[in-house]
């Protein structure tokens, strides 16, 4: 019994359609019912598919649900059809569970809206179509999903669209991402030519055995240049370089869509894809390569960003472009359960986080200006440490969940199978990384949370703790932040506890089965447990550093050591705190060209050249030639007389001429 | 058995023209009676033509419910109508369009309601004719006579330079209908050169083995006239101020349904009449689709008009089709095919919607507006719904159009189809900057305050548009389910093999298309 899948993304579907249709009449308390409802109930039918799952023997834990044939044409050939398998059940567990959380969350923080219902209905239209993208049996269904997501993220980002700059960062979210899809679906179409198909259950298994009986060779140019076309289009929905430019700017949406949409699930979109194609990258070292530098770049260049942002949430918004560079290490390094594991421990904490800043900011009254805040653990305890659990779990230091999934890819990436010195340049880069996150994240509890209130003397007194229906998602989500990381202990640290199994590699192992066969067959050097171990406690110490100059910072030497250093490295600081000028660096590339070139086409090449001379041109000349024409026949004798004597004159001088 | 059920549809029409002549329109009675009338007989033939849906057999190759009567037996002229899957999917949308636009103008037409009704209906059936005619001769008549209710639609009831946009339009579109016509005598008088018969009958035609050169000028001939209505770039120029010009009404035809004789005139004339002149300028009319679709939205986005904006996006959507059709690989031709239908009713729903917030304030100006969407939310929604659809969002019918044509150029020609799928981006761009200026934002103008969201007639015309576009979009197959056999054979019609091009006097076997349906027994291509 497979066929009951669709039910996890009809439930959020039904959801938004009641909301979008009747929300507005039926009142607040109707459409919270409907939204954490049918989230609720996806919720409940995955676990029931979860449970179906973990029944089965281990090689038949593949289920298929297909609806119906959607598109036809010639070989070309499409199903509405889902599929769960191990990975896709990690995805929908995290994304319905996370999403039903933060649904109840949003019941208390958006209860004042006046387009409550809007609210809602959206969210729920968001979750059919993430669990579209990771139910998809094939990569059209997920690129429906894909499209999808971004149109949910478009109309919440630009939810409050009377400002306008909150309709230009849904719009900007949009298009950039269309770019994204404009590669993603020139991976489509290459990927059909060679193997054509677009379902996993056909592509996957028939690269392997074309590269088993070698008709692929390993790199093979086509091979890498569908796995780079299909990182482009990650590159625009998880944002990283060059198209990240858009997600700092979708912090303008409501703070639970930032924790959902623009962190927890969304954003890791381009990692689960990268992950289901797993085969792919894995006979693709060169994609893996660029994959992997790009991610390190990201991971790296978002977070000494992150460092110099005083909006709270925008902090959080670099942290997250940096932590989906840690995740698109691991993928690409070919550690890909490393990375899924991240992304999970990630949207544990970074969906705490951002909900606590929603808390926060409800609580300044809308404020997210961290020069104002100051000292709100007093007033706040709860949201205080939820967030601290969150932060250390950021942070990487054990046992908070954040540790091991972050040191399990940096251990991988040392060990990058392909290209063994670019995997130490990359483990460096996330290291150094690892440190300024460590640092940024600090200073934003520090300067939120510790010292002496900074605010007006209104919002003081406005200070308060959330209601439980925000607080209790929150803790929830701490909780998962401490111990989260446990379902994935290194072997290493798990005989050291006496034989802890990593529970998360074994039960995804299957679908990296036929990736690890081909890395296996990768010659390379093999580290021993001492080795790991000194990373480990390299990346512990780094971090534990991090914190402590934060602390030096901000909490002892504030705020006269932040000012100086300001002063004293300026151009520095402008740099970093400007986001190295890149938002002005594409407008003046690619935004202002294109404006001009569209003014010019239709100014001078439709209105003058093409209108003005090649249509209206012969009209005109027309016009005039019977005008000068029509001069010819005026009536008057005298011009006839005249025109009778030029003529004579004419025929006279011809003749005599000879 | 012969079915009239064609001609029966094609001159429905006429049959409520008789009945609005005889009333006067004085005074609101008399108009509104005019109205419903008009209205009554376009739903009529809309239920009429369910019937061709009905006895329509998608696994048949050739033609379909054929009427074959002769008509000037000296010069070989008949009466011929057929229906394959090609025209089917444009007949079916013609009917559908025509009720759809006679209720937008309702309360938009209120002088020469008479006069207005008579010229639409005339028009359904002449767009009719024009599809459905397998004669040259009468091909030629339906295709003439879509000229003259559209000009005069233009040039009475149209903006305040409607003469200057009715006399571009009718001179743009005579002067190639006069080359066409002349080339197409001379494909009469080979054809009768080559076998002693004088006849019109297309399928007949399809047989003429021109000499290469002659193939490449009817051709060119064929396609100027066609290029023209499409309308490809550089000949798009009359399509702007047209639409500008046009009433509402007139608008939603103009781009439902007009531009489509231009594609259809590819697929069903110039293409498979001369393939080899088709396969010659093949690479200029890839490189002039693909120009128009990014020129197009290019020019598109920085309209300062809304009807502007969306007559230059046409030209980039049309663009598409005019790519599928031209990579002839089964994706690229029956997304080609779909395309076409999905922006008459997404491009039509825009002018629709355009037309709505322009009765309230005669004005079509971006800057005039601003923050509507708070003002008028049901409009605001559908208005979206319509804009994905144009953008080409999945679940709308924009998306598989778009996807089958870059899918299927990509196979034939990858700078092409990277090229193409730029448009992709820059459709989002205008259309959603559009959107933001008028929807979003705060109410700027006062005049804004107020709008009146749709009311029940406007949401009437509206919503089975609506369901078209994700009807479409959720369940294509059952549309180009009806396009698979005709598809077949127009490629293997129109693929000009490799090796016989260079020898193009030698007599190589082009597909006999009988009407009575026998199987064209040519390799399909499996592609």
């Amino acid at each position: 019994m497979e066929h009951y899948i669709y039910f996890i993304p009809l439930f959020p579907l039904l959801g938004f359609l009641l909301n979008g249709i009747l929300g507005k009449r039926l009142g607040k308390s109707f459409v919270s019912c409907v939204g954490c409802t049918s989230v609720g109930l996806a919720f409940v039918t995955a676990l029931f598919v979860f449970k179906d799952l973990i029944g089965r023997p281990v090689e038949d834990r593949i289920m298929v649900d297909t609806l119906w044939t959607w598109m036809a044409a010639g070989a070309f050939k499409v199903d509405v059809s889902f599929l769960v398998d191990q990975l896709s059940m990690v995805m929908i567990l995290i994304v319905t569970g996370v999403g039903f959380l933060i649904h109840i969350y949003s019941i208390g923080y958006m209860h004042e809206d006046e387009s409550y219902w809007r609210y809602f209905a959206y969210l729920n239209m968001f979750v059919f179509f993430m669990s579209l993208l990771v139910l998809g049996a094939n990569y059209l269904v997920m690129f429906v999903g894909w499209e999808g997501v971004g149109l949910a993220s478009y109309l919440l980002i630009g939810f409050w669209y009377e400002g306008n700059e909150n309709a230009d960062a849904g719009k900007k979210a949009f298009i950039v991402n269309r770019i994204g899809d404009f590669g993603f679906a020139l991976g489509m179409f290459l990927m059909f030519w060679t193997f054509g198909s677009l379902s996993y259950l056909d592509v996957f298994p028939k690269a392997f055995e074309m590269y088993e009986h070698g008709h692929l060779a390993l790199n093979a140019p086509v091979l890498v240049a569908i796995c780079l076309l299909l990182f482009v289009g990650a590159t625009g929905k998880s944002a990283q370089i060059p198209l990240y430019v858009w997600l700092p700017d979708a912090m303008a949406g409501p703070t639970p869509v930032s924790a959902l949409i623009h962190a927890a699930t969304m954003v890791t979109a381009g990692v689960y894809m990268v992950a289901r194609s797993n085969i792919l990258y894995t006979l693709a070292p060169t994609a893996c390569l660029v994959v992997a530098y790009i991610a390190a770049a990201t991971a790296l260049f978002a977070a000494t960003i992150g460092i110099l942002q005083n909006d709270i949430k925008k902090v959080l918004a670099y942290s997250t472009v940096s932590q989906l560079g840690y995740m698109f290490i691991g993928v690409g390094v070919t550690a890909y359960w490393a990375g899924i594991f991240h992304l999970m421990t990630h949207a544990f904490f970074k969906a705490c986080l951002f909900l606590c800043s929603g808390s926060v900011i409800h609580a300044m009254g809308g404020d997210q200006d961290m020069r104002h805040m100051g000292g709100l653990a007093k007033k706040m305890p709860i949201t205080y440490i939820t967030m601290l659990v969150a932060t250390i779990a950021i942070a990487g230091i054990p046992p908070f969940a954040g540790f091991f999934s972050k040191d399990e890819i940096l251990w991988k990436a040392f060990n990058f199978p392909y290209y063994p010195v670019s995997g130490k340049i990359i483990w460096f880069m996330g290291t150094l990384g690892a440190a300024v996150t460590a640092f940024y994240m600090f200073r934003l509890i520090f300067l939120t949370f510790h010292g002496e209130f900074r605010g007006t003397e209104e919002q003081k007194h406005h200070l308060h703790e959330s209601p439980y229906f925000m607080t209790v998602p929150l803790m929830i989500l701490a909780a998962l932040s401490f111990c989260g990381g446990w379902l994935g202990i290194s072997p290493l640290i798990g005989h050291a506890l006496g034989g802890v199994p990593n529970y998360l590699e074994h039960f995804l192992e299957p679908v990296f089965e036929h990736s690890q066969e081909i890395v296996a067959t990768i010659p390379r050097v093999e580290y021993g447990h001492g080795m790991e171990i000194a990373l480990m406690t390299t990346s512990v110490v780094v971090a534990i550093i991090g914190v402590l100059l934060a602390f030096h910072v901000y909490i002892r030497r504030f705020p006269e050591l932040p000012a100086r250093l300001r002063e004293q490295y300026a151009v520095y600081y402008d740099l970093i705190y400007n986001k190295y000028y890149v938002d002005e660096i594409y407008f003046r590339i690619f935004v202002w060209p294109t404006y001009y070139l569209a003014i010019f086409f239709w100014k001078i090449i439709d209105v003058i050249i093409i209108d003005g001379i090649g249509v209206n041109g012969p009209a005109w000349l027309t016009q005039r030639g019977a005008y000068v024409f029509s001069r010819v026949q005026n009536g008057q004798v005298q011009t006839y007389g005249a025109f009778m004597l030029l003529g004579l004159v004419g025929i006279l001088w011809y003749l005599l001429r000879f | 058995m012969d079915s009239l059920i064609l001609t029966y549809t094609t001159f429905l029409p006429l049959l409520g023209v008789l009945p609005i002549l005889f009333i006067p329109q004085k005074g609101e009675g008399g108009k509104n009676v005019i109205r419903w009338i008009a209205l009554v007989t376009s739903i009529l033939v809309f239920l009429v033509s369910l019937r061709i849906y009905a006895m329509f057999d998608p696994g048949k190759a050739g033609f379909q419910m054929v009427e074959f009567k002769p008509w000037i037996s000296r010069l070989g002229v008949h009466y011929f109508l057929g229906i394959d899957g090609l025209s089917f999917w444009l007949v079916l949308l013609t009917t559908f369009i025509t009720p759809v636009t006679i209720l937008s103008t309702w309360r938009a037409i209120e002088k020469r309601v008479k006069e207005f009704m008579v010229a639409l209906l005339v028009l359904e059936t002449a767009m009719i004719g024009t599809f459905l005619a397998l004669d040259l001769f009468l091909f030629y008549i339906f295709w003439e006579l879509m000229l003259i209710p559209m000009y005069l639609i233009i040039g009475v009831w149209g903006g305040e330079r409607r003469i200057y946009a009715a006399i571009k339009f009718f001179l743009y579109t005579a002067v190639g209908s006069l080359l066409m016509l002349v080339c197409l005598i001379g494909l009469i008088w080979f054809h009768y050169e080559q076998s002693g018969t004088l006849t019109f009958n297309l399928l007949e035609l399809y047989n003429t083995h021109l000499p290469r050169l002659y193939e490449i000028l009817f051709f060119a001939a064929f396609a100027l006239a066609f290029a023209i209505k499409v309308p490809m770039f550089p000949l798009h120029t009359w399509l702007p101020d047209a639409h500008v010009e046009a009433p509402t009404a007139g608008s939603v035809i103009l781009a439902g349904i007009l531009l489509k004789m231009g594609t259809y005139g590819f697929l069903r004339f110039a293409m498979p009449l001369f393939p080899q002149g088709s396969a010659f300028f093949t690479p200029t009319i890839i490189a002039l689709s693909i120009i128009g679709i990014i020129y197009g939205a290019l020019v598109a986005m920085v309209q300062p008009d809304i009807k502007k904006l969306v007559a230059y996006s046409s030209v980039s959507h049309l663009g598409y089709c005019m790519l599928g059709l031209y990579v002839l690989t089964k994706q690229g031709v029956e997304g080609s095919i779909l395309q076409m239908i999905n922006h008459g009713i997404s491009t039509g729903a825009l002018f629709l919607l355009v037309g709505v917030v322009y009765e309230r304030r005669h004005t079509r100006l971006i800057s005039e507006y601003g923050g509507i969407a708070k003002v008028m939310p049901l409009y605001s929604t559908i208005f979206l719904i319509v804009t994905l659809s144009s953008i080409g969002f999945p679940t709308t019918n924009g998306f598989i159009g778009e996807f089958l044509i870059l899918l299927g150029a990509f196979k034939a020609n990858k700078a092409a189809a990277v090229l193409a799928a730029t448009g992709v981006v820059l459709g989002a761009v205008y259309m959603l900057w559009m959107v933001q200026r008028v929807f979003y934002g705060k109410v700027t103008n006062p005049k804004n305050l107020h709008l009146p969201d749709l009311n029940l007639r406007e949401f009437a015309y509206l919503a089975p548009l609506v369901v078209l576009i994700f009807w479409i979009g959720l369940f294509p197959n059952f549309f180009l389910g009806k396009m698979h056999t005709s598809v077949d054979t127009f490629i293997s019609q129109v693929k000009v093999p490799c090796k016989t091009m260079a020898a193009s006097n030698e007599m190589h076997p082009r597909v006999p298309v009988g009407y009575h349906g026998h199987k064209s027994n040519l390799e399909h291509s499996e592609e």
